[in-house]
């Protein structure tokens, strides 16, 4: 929309000459109009100020009828408003200050860990803040109210467009207003040609640069010629609009329909694709638990490098898990690598790595001196060094005497060992350098058998009591790979035997990606069609002038003031002389009726006027 | 030493190498800034209220619904084929749509017309020139030390944008654009920039988190500086307009500016060419600016599992788009036009700087790997 159509209501300026230089111009956009202009084409007297209903007629009937015409009066204006320029204006700038709140407050949906922590913290806040939804912003009433408005807003907009910009291409450019030298950009000369053959010389020359044309339309004394060209730009700009729509879909459909869930898989062991595999999981409200891909994979190896010198020594470098992975049930065994960027796509599943640490492989024996445990224990990185927490539970175990009974150690894995007296023992670097597992050990009852489901990484010790050393203090034992320790009053022993490393995966199906993309990429190509390509209309008149000789005239009219239009008329004029070169010497007389030509230096920039538009 | 250490050595010697360039860069932009300020000094002698004039003057011719023509007569000779023939380029005239003070003719720039005043301005822009091409060998080297793009933390992002800001602004002029009042404010930004970048930034040439370690990496984060340099000249242009056009609704209302006011504002380009090359930037930026945060989410759903997921970076960059979206938007509809659109302008380019420094430094989400 533009300066151009606001001068054009038709019947609202007497003007003729006004009136007919609207006229040229109209319907260079499928913008539409403001409802100051659309007030202003709308025939007068048509609705009593303050009602839309207008007169009222006495009875039940009356009555009934006025408040019918009285409701859809109001939602036509409420229609009229929410499709307005002004209203999806106002809309898009609510989206963008709806949407600050959820980067200033933790995101339950993002991290909970830190949701919970705020809630710790703020106590008289949380409640308020859960009440305004603030740690769900954006699934919160008020965010979707604002996105779900302006998308109705959007597709109020879009469908009236799409069918205008139809009559559009199906109807002709408008033909040439009478007084050419009335549009933005202007130029004039006297050949010798024929009238007849310089239109149609003209209209083969904007036929060949693409414009559409019509004519010519023949006059007493010659005709014109009228062409259109930038198309693209209304299909550009619906294209956008459109893919948005379409990306909004997609996330919806995304969000409804996705299922993710988190495995940690200690190097050597594997992962079937089935949900009682999962270590967590959760899906879109109607995600098919039945759907998942069945496919299933194993770690066979896993690798992470960090940085060894320099400030950001311990800094990871690279990961990279090497898996074998099936696809169906049984499936050929293929393999793969996952590293952080490069996820493993099977089916519509994709495996992302998204975390590694240190599992100690430990062998238990009881007090009969019999195995009671062995294997790899996952621990849990606590910083950027890896110091890992953890614990073992053993519960098939006789004691020294042969009573059952259940073993809990609690430990911490450093894979390089350092100790200081603020932190303890702690890691000084993320590989294995010199790694060491020290634990707490007690026996008693490790609750598993309540019913309640337990952490596995924690101990609940309510009813374990700890070992004590021979000297009364609290036993504790510190061990190197390949070291074992004799548990106080002949209770078993424990073996730290060696580490592996473990991964943990997300596996997740989002539906909908494809076409969010699809979308993505058809919004930036309609965005690029939209802002870069520019609508214009150029006309070619030519009459017999009263000496005898030919007058052209050409009119370039851009939707926008633009220095491109102009610019390019210069260049059809140019084209166009080939075949009706000037007559000599009268060239300049016939300039134009607009007066003085001030002296602009510049081409593309110099034309003051010009660059007050829009668009490049 | 064995040959790794070599390396390591040869790329530290590169990363040192950078840190000077950046400083002598650094030292060469503070001369033209000094030229520059020359330049501005001398160009306050002239005098010419040019924009006065046309206001005044035109009053009477401007009554007409559609306004006074303006014209452009062009008059370039065009060699056609390959033959003799010297084909004159038709004039053409052009002329205004109705209402605005759209045929204000431009400022005579920074040097005022002053012959001095334009000799140190063309100093300013060489040493520009020279700044620049120091500026740009710092970032190559810094790249070449850590044999990746030079776009991994904020110091490296910081040194590349404002490159970037000074090679667009180099361009344009290379472009016969009517941009060489920028000069100043640009020198000035860059300088406060590279400041802020070695001395608070600063980051030891280092390798990449395995995160970041992607090529959608080139894609997302160039396009992002190229994005917000350009952003940068635009959000300038806005500003520098919302000044000339409050100086000019002065002039036309009959009042008289300041002295301050008048000798600078004199010498900028009209408000309408202000706002024009203002919005034509902003434009041309934003479909771009639209693929950046796309190749971030493709980035992302290739990092993280997810393309989209409201971290802090992400909800910033949104804001950011949809901010501009509105400005562009504004720019077509009634009543939202010329300063209003020019606020949103501000505000769109305000939500960018805070997504680059305010996101990193203050939220920590997935995406802090500033650096500091
Ligand atoms: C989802 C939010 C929206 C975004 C991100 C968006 C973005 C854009 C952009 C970037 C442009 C190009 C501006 C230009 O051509 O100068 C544009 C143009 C346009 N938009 Fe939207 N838009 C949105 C919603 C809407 C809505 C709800 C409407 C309907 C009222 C609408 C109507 C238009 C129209 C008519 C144009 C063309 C203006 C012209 O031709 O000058 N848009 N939009």
């Amino acid at each position: 929309m533009s300066d151009i159509d606001s001068t054009t209501a038709p019947g609202r300026t007497p003007d003729t000459d006004e009136a007919d230089a609207a006229r040229a111009g109209a319907q260079l956009s499928t913008a539409p109009l403001d409802d100051a202009e659309r007030d202003a084409r709308r025939p007068p007297g048509q609705a009593v100020p303050g009602s839309f209903a207008g007169e009222r007629r006495p009875g039940g009937l009356g009555a009934a009828a006025w408040y019918a015409r009285e409701t859809a009066g109001w939602a036509r204006w409420f229609w009229r408003q929410l499709t307005s320029m002004r209203v999806a204006l106002i809309l898009l700038f609510l989206l963008s200050l709806t949407a600050i709140p959820g980067s200033l407050i933790p995101q339950s949906g993002v991290d909970a860990f830190r949701v919970e922590d705020f809630k710790r913290r703020h106590e008289t806040l949380a409640p308020v803040y859960e009440k305004l939804q603030l740690f769900d912003v954006y699934g919160s009433v008020w965010f979707s109210a604002v996105y779900i408005l302006l998308f109705v807003s959007l597709i109020g907009c879009i469908v009236p467009r799409t069918w205008q910009f139809a009559g559009q291409l199906r109807s002709r450019p408008p033909r040439a207003p009478r007084r050419l030298t009335r549009m933005p950009a202007h130029t004039a000369w006297r050949t010798d040609a024929e009238p007849e053959e310089v239109l149609s010389a003209a209209r083969s020359l904007l036929r060949g640069r693409r414009f559409r044309t019509a004519g010519p339309d023949a006059s007493a004394s010659g005709g014109s010629v009228a062409a259109e060209k930038g198309y693209l730009r209304e299909v550009g700009n619906l294209v956008f609009h459109i893919s948005l729509i379409v990306m909004l879909l997609a996330f919806a459909a995304g969000q409804l329909w996705k299922s993710e869930g988190g495995k940690l898989v200690v190097q050597g062991d594997g992962f079937s694709n089935t949900l009682v595999s999962y270590d967590d999981f959760s899906s879109g409200s109607l995600h098919d638990p039945d759907g998942l891909d069945p496919f299933g994979f194993v770690l066979e190896d896993f690798r992470a490098t960090f940085e060894r010198t320099g400030p950001q020594r311990g800094t990871p470098r690279t990961f990279r898990a090497d898996v074998s992975y099936w696809e169906g049930a049984d499936g050929p065994e293929k393999k793969g690598v996952i590293d952080v960027n490069h996820p493993l796509r099977v089916g519509d599943s994709k495996v992302h790595l998204i975390g590694h640490g240190y599992a100690p492989v430990v062998t238990v024996t009881d007090g009969q001196g019999d195995v009671a445990f062995r294997g790899p224990v996952p621990f849990l990185p606590q910083d950027g060094n890896i110091t890992s927490t953890g614990v073992i539970k053993v519960t098939d175990y006789r004691d020294g005497d042969g009573e059952r009974d259940q073993l809990g150690f609690q430990g911490i894995f450093t894979p390089t060992y350092g100790i200081d007296a603020v932190r303890g023992p702690h890691s000084t670097f993320p590989a294995l350098d010199y790694p060491v597992l020290s634990l707490n050990a007690f026996h008693g009852d490790l609750g598993l058998d309540s019913g309640i489901p337990q952490n596995v990484y924690q101990l609940d010790t309510d009813k374990m009591e700890q070992f004590k050393a021979e000297d009364g203090d609290l036993f504790r034992a510190d061990l190197r790979p390949g070291e074992s320790v004799e548990l106080p009053d002949g209770a078993g022993t424990l073996t730290f035997d060696r580490v592996e490393e473990w991964a943990s995966f997300q596996i997740s199906q989002e539906p909908g990606e494809g076409w969010a993309l699809a979308g993505a990429i058809a919004a930036v190509l309609g965005l690029a069609g939209s802002l870069f390509v520019q609508r214009r209309r150029v006309w070619v008149r030519a009459e017999r002038g009263e000496d005898g000789t030919t007058v052209v005239e050409m009119a370039g009219l851009g939707r926008s003031e633009s220095a491109r239009v102009p610019e390019e008329l210069g260049d059809l004029a140019l084209a166009l002389r080939a075949g009706a070169p000037p007559a000599a010497g009268r060239d300049a007389a016939e300039r134009t009726t607009a007066g003085k030509t001030a002296d602009a230096p510049d081409a593309t920039e110099g034309a003051g006027p010009s660059s007050r538009g829009e668009n490049q | 030493m064995n040959p790794v250490d070599i390396a390591a050595a040869a790329n530290e010697n590169l990363a040192e190498f950078s840190n000077l360039l950046i400083r002598s860069a650094m030292a060469v932009y503070a001369l033209a800034f000094v030229a520059h300020i020359v330049e501005w000094v001398f160009g306050s002698r002239s005098r010419v209220a040019r924009t006065a004039a046309a206001l005044t003057a035109g009053g009477a011719g401007r009554t007409g619904a559609a306004g006074r023509a303006g014209t452009a007569g062009v008059s370039v000779t065009v060699r056609t084929g390959g033959g003799t023939d010297v084909l004159e380029r038709p004039e053409v005239v052009t002329r205004s749509a109705s209402g605005r003070r759209a045929d204000v003719p431009d400022g005579p720039g920074a040097a005022g017309g002053d012959e001095k005043g334009d000799l140190y301005g063309r100093i300013a822009v060489s040493l520009t020139v020279l700044a620049f091409l120091l500026h740009f060998a710092a970032v190559l080297t810094r790249a070449l030390s850590v044999q990746r793009a030079p776009w991994g933390n904020m110091y490296e992002f910081s040194t590349a944008f404002s490159m970037v800001a000074a090679g667009a602004y180099l361009g344009f002029l290379a472009a016969r654009k009517n941009v060489r009042w920028i000069g100043l404010p640009l020198v000035t930004t860059v300088l406060l920039d590279l400041g802020l970048a070695i001395v608070v930034l600063y980051t030891e040439s280092d390798q990449l988190v395995p995160a970041l370690d992607s090529y959608w990496m080139w894609i997302h984060v160039s396009l992002a500086i190229v994005c917000g340099a350009l952003f940068y000249l635009g959000a300038v242009s806005t500003l520098m307009y919302l000044f000339r056009d409050r100086y000019e609704a002065r002039l036309e209302a009959g009042g008289k500016p300041g002295a301050f006011a008048t000798s600078v504002l004199e010498r900028l380009p009209s408000a309408a060419s202000l706002d024009g090359f203002a919005y034509r930037i902003n434009a041309a930026v934003f479909p771009f600016w639209t693929f950046t945060i796309i190749a971030g989410a493709i980035w992302a759903e290739n990092a993280w599992g997810r393309y989209w997921g409201w971290d802090p970076k992400e909800v910033w960059s949104f804001i950011t788009w949809v901010a501009y979206a509105c400005y562009l938007h504004a720019r077509s509809t009634a009543g939202w036009k010329g300063r209003r659109a020019a606020y949103l302008a501000l505000i769109a380019f305000a939500c960018f700087l805070f997504n680059y420094y305010g996101v990193n430094i203050f939220f920590n989400g997935l995406h802090s790997y500033g650096g500091v």
